[in-house]
């Protein structure tokens, strides 16, 4: 495929906002996650939660959308002089020929859990509630898209912790058939009591920091990220990370396990290399989607090995951000191109013992050098996969 | 765009399949004043369809009737689904039990409430490892979906199942998002002529702003109204249409999809 170029880009997280604090935390192995201290959410749980969001509304021009979800959004637009980036492209392609396409899972639902808190006597919701510019999936696009005053096509994916890994071959399709000439991609997800609790009830919530990979794994921190990027057609610069492949899969096996051996998995990743028209010697790292529960884990090291061999450094990022469930995709793919614009092969950070019974070669401490190519995974609920290839296009 | 219809299935308030809607619209046969019967999921097995809710059960029904009339094979198929509000039901159920005091959550209820639920039980069912994605657009949905999967069928060149559903939030919800009666859609969209329906082309129209589309049945302009899935009623109108059609769908923000149905003679007779 043509590569696609990520001239300006950004993610807002546990770690910080904008791309400087996020490097400084994953090149000095500092964990963006605390004690769960969200609402009143009594969970023994450790999160990744922005600190001071409650206090960072909604422009007065958007303010139907205020909402947790949407003021995430607004932290990202406005970090890294992202914003700014997009005005410029605005300016050379036209409102109208850039399109919005943002991943996310639960939206702003936390704005209904709590108005189901605040029903009256006959069980009516509050007068100041708005379901549509919160709640609704397509609330997060439809806010940046006013805040940005672009045009284009908009739309949001919603398949769970795949969702904004998928928004880069939605944009790249839309560019192939010419419907736009650049497209802000993304992700938003925010906390919230559905996940909290709903992964609770699943019994895969790790009560430490969690561990991907590690022998003794116990399941997920929940996070929440921004994560935002400007795609675009290459311009003969070759010192700005690309887009070089991705792949789809969908697992045909459960609905909230993943295949044991990973064979969804596996060809998801073996599409986007197909894709790339690189093979496997040339991929330098996986990012995996490495959520430390039990289950992820196991079938992603064998969907990794069998296609990899064992040489290839790996490793979750998880153990910094926690799972940003529908910002996971977009977070993971920043972290992949800070990586490559640094030179770091990041650490499964809070990993002491590799899962013995893993193949796949898991980085437990920080190496600074130069790397091209980077492969990362996102899997979802339903058995949704999808991996991305990012790297510096050939000169 | 171009892209040819292979497979054609709906169910909404009146008509419970395909058949049913074409034979009103060309011949003026009246549309059904029985209640509409509840999805069956007929595909799931036992256990699947004992844990899925109705909008689940309408998309898996509507996603197979279409596959039936396309004689594709669903591995074959990757599958975009569309729907404004998603799995309204259990979203309603979710925000009940977190409302009370020991936000007791069933997980069931959890991995049902994903928007991509119903494209993964799909799966399942199936067994189509192929591409499946999940996307709302408020009431452009079923606008949004065509173009996902008309530009992911020509880009990878790959047959699309397009499945666009909307059922009605219950109450308190159903106050703050009134409407969308029961509607599933579904639409086997490929890049090959052989054994299609009908031609669709396909374009985002911006400079010259035309009338949306509506329907002349008064009843059916309503449905229309009602929903993102009921808002593909004018394409299906043009699809049982005789001759050349053409189409203006309303899309993102003032933007419009400008789509001209060609129907194609090669099959003896419409599914």
């Amino acid at each position: 495929m043509q590569p696609l170029v990520l001239n300006h880009y950004t993610l807002v997280n546990a770690l910080g906002r904008g791309l400087s604090p996020t490097f400084t935390a994953l090149s000095t192995k500092k964990s963006g996650l605390r004690p769960c201290d969200f609402l009143d959410v009594p969970i023994n749980t450790y999160i990744g939660r922005i600190a001071g969001l409650e206090e960072e509304p909604i422009v007065a021009r958007l303010r139907e959308f205020d909402c947790r979800n949407n003021r995430l959004a607004q932290l990202g637009l406005v970090s890294d002089g992202f914003d700014t980036a997009v005005a410029a492209a605005c300016n050379r392609y036209g409102a109208h020929r850039i399109a919005v396409i943002l991943g996310t899972s639960t939206s702003g639902i936390l704005e209904t859990e709590q108005a189901y808190r605040r029903r009256d006597m006959k069980g009516a919701l509050p007068e100041d509630f708005r379901y549509r510019t919160t709640h609704e999936n397509y609330s997060v696009t439809d806010f940046v898209r006013r805040y940005l005053k672009l045009e284009g096509p908009a739309l949001t994916i919603s398949t769970a912790c795949s969702s904004s890994a998928k928004v880069f071959a939605s944009a790249y399709r839309l560019m192939d058939n010419n419907l736009c000439d650049a497209a802000v991609v993304g992700g938003v997800d925010s906390l919230c009591m559905t996940t909290l609790y709903g992964f609770s009830a699943l019994e895969v919530v790790s009560s430490t920091p969690c561990r991907p990979a590690d022998a003794e794994r116990n399941g997920i921190s929940i996070g929440e990220a921004a994560g935002f990027a400007l795609l675009e057609r290459p311009q003969g610069r070759n010192d700005v990370p690309a887009l070089l492949g991705y792949g789809e899969s969908s697992d045909a096996y459960h609905m909230s396990s993943p295949h044991p051996e990973g064979a969804g998995a596996r060809l998801a990743m073996k599409r986007a290399l197909q894709q790339s028209r690189l093979d496997t010697t040339q991929i330098d790292y996986i990012n995996l989607h490495g959520t430390a529960t039990r289950a992820n884990d196991s079938a992603e090291d064998l969907a990794v090995s069998t296609l990899f061999g064992r040489l290839t450094p790996c490793s979750s990022t998880k153990g910094w951000t926690g799972h940003t469930l529908g910002a996971a995709g977009i977070t993971e793919a920043i972290i992949g191109c800070l990586c490559l614009r640094e030179g770091l092969l990041p650490a499964s950070l809070n990993t002491t013992k590799v899962d013995p019974n893993f193949t796949m070669n898991v980085l437990l401490e920080n190496h600074h050098q130069p790397l091209v190519r980077m492969l990362s995974n996102s899997f979802g609920f339903g058995g949704n996969n999808a991996s991305l290839i990012f790297g510096y296009p050939e000169p | 765009m171009i892209v040819h219809i292979k497979g054609i299935a709906v169910n909404g308030p009146g008509f419970g399949s395909w058949a049913e809607l074409r034979n009103h619209l060309v011949a003026g046969t009246d549309l059904t004043h029985d209640p509409q019967l509840p999805p069956q999921g007929t595909i799931l097995s036992g256990a699947e369809r004992r844990r899925a809710s109705p909008t689940i059960k309408l998309a898996v029904d509507v996603a197979q009737a279409a596959l039936l009339s396309s004689g594709m094979d669903a591995e074959d198929l990757a599958l975009v689904f569309a729907s404004s509000n998603g799995d309204t039901l259990t979203i309603h159920q979710l925000c009940e039990a977190l409302a009370t005091p020991e936000r007791l959550v069933s997980p069931t209820r959890f991995h049902n409430s994903v928007h991509n639920a119903p494209a993964g039980y799909w799966s399942i069912a199936s067994g189509s490892r192929q591409p499946s994605s999940s996307i709302c657009a408020g009431d452009d949905s079923f606008a949004a979906g065509l173009v996902e999967a008309t530009s992911q069928c020509l880009t990878e060149d790959v047959p699309v199942l397009l499945v666009t559903v909307d059922l009605p939030f219950p109450e308190p919800l159903y106050e703050k998002t009134p409407g969308h009666q029961p509607f599933g859609v579904a639409l086997v969209l490929d890049s090959h002529a052989e054994g299609s329906y009908a031609q669709m082309t396909i374009s985002i129209a911006k400079s010259t702003p035309m009338d949306v589309t509506s329907m002349t049945d008064p009843v059916l302009e309503n449905l229309r109204c009602d929903s993102s899935a009921s808002r593909s009623l004018p394409l299906l109108a043009a699809l049982a249409a005789a001759g050349k059609r053409l189409v203006v769908l309303r899309y993102s923000g003032d933007l419009q999809l400008s789509v001209t149905v060609e129907p194609l003679y090669v099959h003896s007779s419409c599914p």
